[in-house]
């Protein structure tokens, strides 16, 4: 049994379905991400872990314990939440061994607790201050000292790093990322950063609309999205969607693809699903660091082609320079050196690589395997 | 409008201040300045006027020697029997509101919502709609005419204000933080006892002035509920006024009127500068 097993769990608000039977499995020490649109239900999902919500039917076991009757006290849980949720009263000090304090630890091993807490953390010297003396960032880190210091057997976050500028966003990432390997703990992390997702999670759940669309590591769902959804919400710049039709191609079959007059065809490489679909329309997809400017160290592969199109728009980011082309009506982004990259209204020679090309059924909206 | 020099506007902005001022001390002013003439100058002269030869006469005798009614003991024991029943109503009125305000938000139950419009319809009630229904209760609740009897009216009309209050304060608490709290192991009256009431200083203090006023000054349900002996400063107050053996002393009535406003205008004093902030910053920052 995992540290976290949720089967078949649904919950509704006056006949209302915000979830509509999630099934999730972790193992110890394992980082789980909650990632999807606003609205999903990631949070509600968190909050009935956490036991500050009724689960309406389905199991929720926390290590071999089925949680769904306890209280949130007794689910031996610790929680950092997007607003922090300090006690504005209290001292950073006493905000750390306030749960402590509550289960009857002795005076000397809470402060030394509050002093090991404080040590990875390092937030010593904001001990004896109140919350409103803190910046955001230290507020983040008080928050999860309070949660490390009960050393509890599952993590949650909701949010945590929301409410942070950009910047100190990515040094928190950097530093929960750490944490979880110093400490081990089991964490279940709800964000709608897929970036966020991407970067700390041992195993991702995406979800929309109150079901879970995929759940797999971060490498299988940006490789494999199960969906349009997934393909099209995991990755910066997203995934580009080109409606083509589907041809014979010798033994396998090629797309058809236009743009500003001019027509080619891609093979469809990994396509043997699409013989259902000859002659009809597919989405092709295919992320931008797949079209780039020419590199030879390909050498000939048939996977890769070359073929030169009209620069739309250009977007220089730093590190690339994003390049829309328009193939099929739709702009298509392609992630370039900014050392090639070409002004727009120029014409510039791409290369596609097809070996990671995904196709989805237009009105399902499932990926075509 | 330039804003550092006293320009024609900024002149008629402070001379109508000044004025509102006035208009509004004048009231107080005639009263003290009257509560402290002799009873002849009083008869003479201007009630507008500076007392000429300053005496305490009339306080002390409003105090302690003044006829209201059958007894002429002054409203002394009158302030005290406010003062006995006003403290315990105001705390068990504040201490309650405070509890009913914490559950309304935090530990929200079935039907809290029509709970809480039916909680507020208690402050749009008239104290004389309510007058026979409460003689009643209290004639079945044994504390007729007891200062209990009286402590009771006033905390019952009274939740209806102070749960207002402290519930429009605490919905600004975010809930996260009692999940935190419940997370962290808390139970409910420990989160109420270590979270909550800690944050409650300034409302504490608004309820505090607004049901002080409010009982204090109350004089339906004083000369409704009590008699004799046991009766409020504000009965006492206009039995004295109303007492129409021999000389009509108005120093005397001034200076009563003027005991009877103290307390009030202490409190208002000690902790005016909390009233204001409480009623206007509701934001709690975490």
């Amino acid at each position: 049994m995992g540290a976290l097993s949720i089967r078949k769990v649904r919950k509704s608000y006056a006949g209302l379905e915000i979830l509509k039977g999630i099934d999730l499995e972790i193992a110890k020490g394992e980082f789980l991400i909650l990632v999807g649109p606003s609205g999903c239900g990631k949070s509600t999902l968190l909050s009935m872990i956490a036991g500050l919500d009724d689960v309406t039917s389905g199991d929720i076991h926390i290590g071999d314990r089925r949680v769904n009757d306890l209280s949130p006290k007794d689910r031996d849980i610790a929680m950092v939440f997007q607003s922090y949720a300090l006690y504005p009263g209290m001292t950073v000090r006493e905000n750390i061994s306030f749960g402590l304090e509550i289960r009857k630890v002795p005076q000397a091993e809470r402060d030394a607790t509050v002093d090991r807490v404080a040590q990875i953390l390092q937030i010593g010297h904001l001990l004896d201050r109140r919350p409103a003396q803190l910046s955001g960032g230290q507020r983040q880190r008080v928050a999860m000292g309070r949660a490390i210091a009960r050393n509890p057997t599952l993590f949650l976050f909701d949010e945590p790093l929301s409410n942070l500028d950009a910047k100190l966003r990515v040094e928190m990432r950097t530093e929960i990322k750490q944490l979880h390997q110093r400490l081990g703990t089991t964490i279940v992390y709800v964000t709608h950063d897929q970036i966020e997702a991407m970067t700390l999670g041992d195993k991702i759940a995406v979800m929309k609309a109150g079901e879970l669309q995929q759940f797999g590591t971060p490498n299988e769902i940006y490789r494999n999205p199960a969906n349009l959804f997934v393909a099209g919400f995991m990755g910066s710049p997203s995934m580009n969607f080109i409606k083509a039709k589907v041809q014979q191609q010798g033994t396998g079959f090629a797309l058809a693809l236009e743009s500003r007059g001019k027509q080619f065809t891609v093979p469809a490489v990994n396509g043997d699903g699409l013989g259902a679909y000859l002659d009809r329309e597919i989405i092709f997809g295919i992320r931008p660091e797949q079209i780039t400017e020419v590199v030879d160290s390909h050498g000939p592969n048939p996977h890769v082609i070359r073929q030169t199109l009209d620069v739309e728009l250009t977007e220089p980011t730093g590190p690339d320079t994003l390049m829309l082309v328009n193939i099929n009506g739709a702009r298509v982004t392609a992630r370039v050196c900014p050392d090639f990259a070409k002004k727009a209204g120029e014409q510039m020679e791409l290369m596609f690589d097809l070996t990671k090309s995904v196709y989805f059924d237009p009105k399902t909206e499932q990926r075509i395997q | 409008m330039d804003d550092k020099k006293w320009g024609p506007w900024r002149i008629t902005v402070y001379a109508l201040l000044i004025y509102c001022v006035l208009y509004y001390l004048l009231p107080l002013t005639v009263m003290l300045f009257n509560s402290i003439k002799d009873l002849d100058e009083l008869k003479a002269g201007n009630i507008m006027a500076f007392p000429s030869k300053i005496t305490f006469e009339p306080w002390v005798k409003a105090w302690s020697g003044a006829c209201t009614g059958i007894t002429c003991e002054g409203l002394s024991g009158y302030f005290w029997n406010s003062v006995s029943f006003v403290v315990p109503a105001v705390l068990i009125s504040t201490i309650i509101g405070a509890f009913n305000g914490y559950v309304l938000t935090m530990w929200r139950f079935k039907g809290a919502d029509a709970f809480f419009m039916l909680l507020m319809l208690g402050c749009f009630i008239p104290f004389q709609a309510i007058l026979l229904p409460m003689a009643q209760t209290l004639g079945v609740l044994g504390i007729a005419n007891s200062t209990a009897g009286l402590i009771f009216v006033h905390v019952v009309y009274g939740l209806a204000f102070t749960t207002l209050f402290f519930r429009n304060y605490y919905v600004s608490i975010p809930y996260e933080m009692i999940a935190a709290a419940r997370i962290d192991g808390a139970g409910f009256m420990l989160i109420f006892r270590r979270i909550v009431l800690p944050l409650s200083g300034p409302i504490i203090v608004v309820t505090v002035i607004w049901q002080f006023t409010q009982i204090w000054n109350d004089f339906l349900f004083g000369v409704v509920f009590s008699s004799g002996e046991r009766q409020p400063i504000t009965v006492a107050l206009n039995n004295l006024v109303n007492t129409s053996t021999g000389v009509k002393e108005y120093n005397v009535d001034m200076a009563a009127a003027v005991i009877a406003a103290l307390p009030t205008l202490f409190v208002y004093v000690v902790a005016g500068k909390y009233f204001v902030r409480g009623l206007t910053a509701g934001a709690v920052k975490g």
